[in-house]
């Protein structure tokens, strides 16, 4: 079973990757397959296994950087954000 | 903590196979990627265990049928991204050409207002009096929200004989 978030190490660090995903949403589960094929460093947040208040803070934050609220959602350093699987936009940005 | 629900192969296939069935029955077509449509058909069965109705394995539902309706699969947004992009926001139903292997599939906008642009509307038939007397038989006309159908009857069907849609996706038309 899935759990609610995680941070997974991999061999590329040089930049901080959230992605927030969805548990049931298969552009989340391939987005999440490119990061542990490239082996990139992040974290991840299943926002519809989250309840209460822990949920509405994470919709808060989604909602900051796309205000569609849609997944995945994957914020790289603070500063960027790409939504959608986008494998092309995510290894450019990542430098893979 | 919401636990995600335990999901078997045997119920994934049914429901793939039922879908398979109505979507061909309708004119439509199931992505033809078995691997990634059971993997969207458990999502769909997850959702059915947590909320009790098939709210879209790609969007956030917030839990209550009547805030979810337009995302219930199949959704109030399919036909409209079959014919812009040749499939639903999910890619569990794709168009001819998708299957045909002419149109490349890739993760699509979405289509969805945002929460704030969502009007609720009250469940059931409703604004009874702007509608008076519109029909010459009487008979109100009732349109399905995810595939269009047409009927005049006194209330909508319970499912959309066209796309399998529940009774609470009609509006009144007529």
């Amino acid at each position: 079973m899935a759990e609610p978030k995680g941070h997974i190490v991999g061999e590329h660090a040089e930049h901080t990757v959230m992605l927030y995903a969805l548990s049931t949403c298969i552009w989340c589960r391939k987005t999440r397959q490119l990061l542990e094929d490239e082996k990139v460093t992040y974290d991840y947040l299943y926002v519809d296994l989250l309840e209460g208040e822990e949920r509405q803070a994470a919709e808060r934050e989604v909602r900051q950087w796309n205000p569609a609220t849609s997944f995945p959602t994957l914020v790289i350093d603070g500063a960027d954000c790409i939504v959608g699987f986008k494998p092309d936009a995510i290894r450019e940005r990542l430098g893979l | 903590m919401s636990t995600r629900p335990v999901i078997t192969a045997e119920q994934i296939d049914a429901l793939y196979d039922r879908l398979d069935r109505e979507a061909r029955a309708g004119g439509y077509n199931l992505n033809p990627e078995v691997e990634f449509t059971r993997g969207l058909v458990e999502g769909l069965l997850v959702n059915e265990a947590r909320y009790g109705y098939w709210a879209c394995p790609c969007r956030l539902a917030a839990g209550h049928r009547e805030q979810d309706l337009d995302i219930i699969c199949p959704c109030d947004y399919r036909d409209p991204d079959l014919e812009d992009y040749g499939a639903c926001y999910c890619a569990l139903y794709v168009s001819d050409a998708v299957v045909r292997g002419e149109q490349p599939l890739h993760s699509i906008p979405d289509r969805r207002p945002p929460a704030e642009q969502r009007a609720v509307p009250p469940a059931g038939p409703q604004h009874e009096e702007e509608f008076v007397g519109f029909t010459r038989s009487g008979m109100p006309v009732w349109r399905c929200k995810v595939c269009g159908y047409l009927c005049a009857r006194p209330q909508p069907p319970l499912k959309c004989p066209i796309c399998k849609a529940d009774q609470d996706r009609f509006e009144r038309f007529l």
